[in-house]
């Protein structure tokens, strides 16, 4: 499986035609500080002035207005403007920025020079409207800035901007600039975009250059440009209608190879939060074969121990997932252990009642959370390096968060894999589970090896926490979603067997996210759900059933 | 000395217990049918605790006729068939005067022949799918009128989409809404090839290649929107995987019919900014009631940081009518309040006035508001007047030609204009 990804992860590289473009246009922010004119300077505040007294309506015209300003701030300006980060004296209509101190105070700065200003106060100020039409014509303006950028990056992210809606202005700039671009990547978009201006062009020749040349590109504004092209095109004219097509049908093509990808790795990620929600369940249903109806809620504690964590901490939040994993791992673990010795050892060989009891507590460790922490659901924070994508090629782009998330589960089932294998804990926990008298009559302390494998098991599903604390909503009911789909996952692999619980996690995830696209996402449960209970009609020990005496 | 303590303690608490006695023959009960467990609680708590708000201010002001108000507040657990038993327990036993409750359409529906077999009398509070009216129902949230189709004319007009996803929930509001919308897009000229409509279970958190297919969808050149009735808990999800897949506000617009504030205090809202959505209320409307309203709002809970939300807005207006109309028609009794109330006004939140309409359904303003990224919303639209709740939608062919009054000589439900006959049955 490992070498699978890693031969997927590779064959990506050599596909993608680009490289990282994900340089946040932020990093651009503070630039050059030459001292403008004088006069620009004065033109610069009026126009500001009248940006922070506009209204909506009038906004985009007065932000048009004032990106045509030639001074080194207007970007600097337009880009806080576009984040939401400017603001203006609500007497004066000065524009000012302001930053939040760790004290809670507020930092404020003149909105152009920077300077600070320490006495205008924070109720003094207001926010400078936006909304999503002025956000996309300053995006729009600001590609037009970036395109002489000294970044890289930057430039890449302006010109595929400008791709979307070539106006002949930015046509004749992007052709004056390509002569001098020295960059691989910003050239051959570059090229693009004029390659696609000159599919409008009057002449059937430059045309069908244009159409030839463009057959590489994966931009999807570019296929939409061909199409059009085509559908505009005189019937009679086959050499340009035949070049048109042969240009979509390659690049239809490696669309659909590429969509194939995205849904392995689609599968493959949901896979991963399978595997994490189940592994700790093949340790406690599948090693020692309680039914842990609360398996859930020890996710749903790993989850709100992050939860707390980022509460402790909140300067760090950037490692808190890394303190989280270890303290997750404890609370579960040790609720864990606290039911397996107060409830479970109990009822030892009674599963019907193991299962009404855990149901039981289940029921109580959610109302417990939703006693402390409200029924509400509680925010937990991504850190940055989980949020964004790799964008491997325009139509291709894989998110972090399940990149990591992905990687993380493997590295999880691997520790467990040893643990189980090399650890003596391991060998008392396999022993215990093969043939229990035995053992014990070679003085191993079953009861303590059952405490402890169930807090491993438990402690296992507190990290899941973690990590589900990161797709998706941290509130009581987190548990309830995952326990289900964790026994279909167990019992598909085969009760007993990690190895099995990889390949069935694996194989729910892509199989659900294969049908998904053709039958809708209820629809593709529910055809799981029947595949599966034919499966285990078929094979009742699941994919890889233990043999030997070991199975009895 | 001892003893006299005693004495005086306990005939303290004698007192106590009779004038409570007394109390409790004369009062008005108020029922409370709100979810405080399971799936549900994460909203309805919030709706409980503002009709105990408004029955504290009111008794406060004096109470109703004279009388105090006393709130039976009832846990039906979030479990569907309970809301009917917990209606039944209010009605009969409690033999409470008017319910405040239900959140999901489903509850409703297994309350309404409950609450019709008893002639009780309850106010629902929550935007929803319409095509219902009730003699013993009154809708204060939205209907589609009044939330999903000035939305969508919103973003047809003044954002200029022509590609539209209908992404929801597998349940009846998302389903019925949907359903509404198509016919209106497709009345409006929009084709089936420019429309995608997705359903997704309850709780769906793995959004990824559903996110990718609307990427897809919306990568064609044309202005692409979605038209979210995506529900409560799924929501977070799916914005994150919106963010991460880079997908921004300004490239494909989600306007969201059930997210509100509530929702967005649980959620990092960076990757939200921009999206949209549609409500008759937003906290951030500047105006007196609002203001009072919050603050009230706040200090009651005894959180600063509590926000309010629209089916509070529907909760409050609920509530402040039935008083009007119980003090209009001097007593609780539900046939006479039941009449009373129609054409009772009170003001809004937003600065405007509410109507009960015949049909059961109020007139309100709708607004669209941008979130912005302290989890408020900034309304970026709004209808230049009221809008009258529609009980039954005008674009589906089952429903085109019927209305409802609750008014003589009609009196039905579901009145057939065109055939001039009332099918019989209330919803």
């Amino acid at each position: 499986m490992m070498r699978f990804f890693c031969i997927l992860l590779l064959s990506l590289s050599v596909f993608s035609s680009q490289a990282d473009v994900s340089t946040s246009p932020k990093a651009n922010m503070h630039e050059t500080t030459e001292t403008p004119s004088v006069v620009n300077d004065a033109l610069i505040i009026q126009a500001s002035k009248k940006l922070a007294a506009s209204s909506l309506r009038k906004m985009p015209a007065q932000v048009k207005q004032f990106a045509e300003i030639e001074h080194p701030k207007v970007r600097y300006v337009l880009t806080q403007l576009m984040n939401g980060d400017l603001y203006y004296v609500k007497a004066t209509k000065q524009i000012v920025t302001r930053e939040k101190d760790t004290d809670g105070s507020y930092k404020i700065w003149h909105g152009i020079s920077k300077a600070a200003l320490p006495n205008v106060k924070r109720s003094a100020l207001k926010k400078v409207k936006t909304n999503n039409a002025i956000r996309k014509s300053i995006r729009g303006l600001l590609a037009q800035l970036d395109l002489t950028s000294p970044d890289k990056g930057v430039r890449l992210a302006a010109m595929q901007e400008l791709l979307s809606k070539p106006s002949d202005e930015t046509v004749t700039l992007v052709k004056k600039l390509s002569l001098k671009e020295q960059d691989e990547d910003v050239l051959s978009l570059m090229n693009s975009v004029i390659y696609v201006q000159q599919l409008s062009s009057a002449d059937a020749a430059l045309q069908l250059e244009a159409a030839k040349a463009l057959q590489n590109s994966l931009e999807p504004s570019v296929k939409n440009a061909l199409e059009k092209t085509l559908a505009a095109t005189d019937i009679k004219n086959i050499e340009l209608r035949k070049a048109l097509e042969t240009a979509i049908s390659k690049i239809e093509q490696k669309r659909s190879i590429f969509s194939i990808i995205e849904n392995l790795f689609f599968g493959l990620s949901l896979g991963s939060v399978l595997l994490l929600a189940a592994i700790g369940l093949a340790i406690t249903f599948g090693v020692m074969g309680v039914i842990n109806m609360a398996h859930g809620e020890m996710i749903m504690l790993g989850a709100y121990t992050t939860y707390v964590i980022q509460q402790v901490f909140p300067q760090w939040i950037e490692y808190s997932l890394f303190m989280a994993i270890p303290a997750a791992f404890l609370v579960s673990g040790f609720v864990g252990i606290l039911i397996e010795r107060g409830v479970i050892r109990h009822l030892k060989g009674r599963p019907l009642e193991t299962l009404l009891a855990t149901f039981g507590i289940s029921l109580i460790l959610q109302q417990l959370v939703r006693s402390v922490f409200s029924p509400l659901n509680r925010q937990v924070a991504a850190p940055e390096w989980m949020s964004g994508s790799w964008q491997i090629n325009p139509i291709f782009s894989l998110t972090y968060n399940r990149l990591y998330i992905i990687v993380f589960a493997l590295m999880v089932f691997v520790a467990l894999l040893l643990i189980l294998k090399k650890s003596s804990l391991g060998l008392h926990v396999r022993a215990v589970a093969q043939n229990r008298d035995m053992a014990r009559s070679l003085s191993i302390k079953s009861d303590w090896v059952d405490a402890a494998t169930f807090g491993l098991g438990s402690g296992i599903a507190g990290i899941a926490g973690v990590v589900l604390s990161q797709l998706t909503n941290v509130g009581p009911n987190l548990g309830q979603a995952y326990i289900i789909d964790s026994f279909l996952v167990v019992v598909f692999g085969g009760v007993g067997n990690l190895w099995g619980t990889l390949v069935a996690a694996m194989t729910l995830g892509t199989v659900n996210k294969f049908l998904e696209p053709v039958t809708g996402s209820v629809l593709a449960s529910i055809i799981v759900l029947v595949g599966l209970v034919l499966f285990i009609q078929k094979r009742p020990k699941g994919l890889f059933p233990q043999k030997g005496r070991a199975a009895d | 000395m001892q003893l006299k303590k005693l004495l005086i303690a306990s005939s303290i608490v004698a007192s106590g217990f009779i004038s409570n006695l007394t109390f409790a023959a004369d009062t008005i009960k108020v029922g409370v049918l709100h979810s405080l467990s399971g799936t549900m609680a994460i909203s309805e708590t919030t709706l409980k605790d503002t009709v105990l708000m408004m029955i504290e201010e009111q008794n406060k002001a004096g109470g109703l006729l004279g009388k105090k108000l006393e709130a039976v507040v009832v846990d039906p657990a979030s479990n569907w068939p309970l809301f009917a038993e917990k209606t039944r327990e209010l009605l009969a036993k409690e033999k409470v005067d008017v319910i405040f409750g239900c959140w999901t359409s489903v509850s409703r529906k297994s309350v309404l022949p409950v609450i019709e077999e008893l002639n009780g009398l309850m106010f629902y509070p929550v935007q929803y799918e319409g095509e219902e009216s009730s003699k013993n129902v009154f809708y204060t949230g939205a209907a589609p009128n009044q939330q999903a189709i000035p939305a969508v004319d919103y973003l047809m007009n003044d954002i200029g989409a022509t590609r539209w996803v209908l992404a929801g929930t597998d349940y009846v509001y998302p389903r019925t809404t949907n359903k509404i919308l198509k016919e209106y897009l497709k009345a409006k000229g929009v084709k089936d090839a420019d429309i995608m409509i997705n359903y997704t279970p309850f709780g769906h958190s793995d959004w990824q290649n559903i996110v990718s297919d609307i990427k897809k969808f919306g990568s064609t050149g044309k202005k692409t929107a979605v038209v979210s009735t995506i529900n409560g808990d799924a929501n977070i999800p799916f914005y994150k995987e919106l963010g991460n897949q880079g997908i921004s506000a300004e490239d494909i617009p989600v306007v969201a019919f059930s997210v509100g504030e509530e929702e967005l205090s649980g959620f990092d809202t960076k990757p939200l900014v921009g999206h949209l959505a549609a409500w008759n209320y937003f906290q951030s409307v500047e105006s007196d009631e609002n203001e009072a309203f919050i603050a009230n709002w706040k200090k009651y809970i005894g959180d600063d940081k509590r926000v309010t939300n629209d089916p509070m807005e529907a909760t409050y207006i609920g509530f402040k009518m039935w008083a009007k109309a119980v003090e209009k028609v001097g007593t609780t009794d539900v046939d006479a309040v039941e009449q009373g109330i129609i054409g009772v006004a009170v003001p809004n939140l937003t600065g405007g006035t509410a109507v009960m309409n015949a049909n059961h359904h109020l007139s309100k303003p709708v607004l669209i508001g941008e979130i912005q990224e302290d989890g408020q919303f900034e309304v970026v639209w709004e209808t230049p007047d009221t809008v009258i709740g529609d009980a039954w939608s005008d674009f589906l062919p089952s429903s085109k030609n019927l209305i409802s009054d609750w008014t003589a000589p009609v009196k039905c439900g579901n009145f057939d204009v065109k055939t001039a006959k009332c099918s019989g049955q209330n919803f």
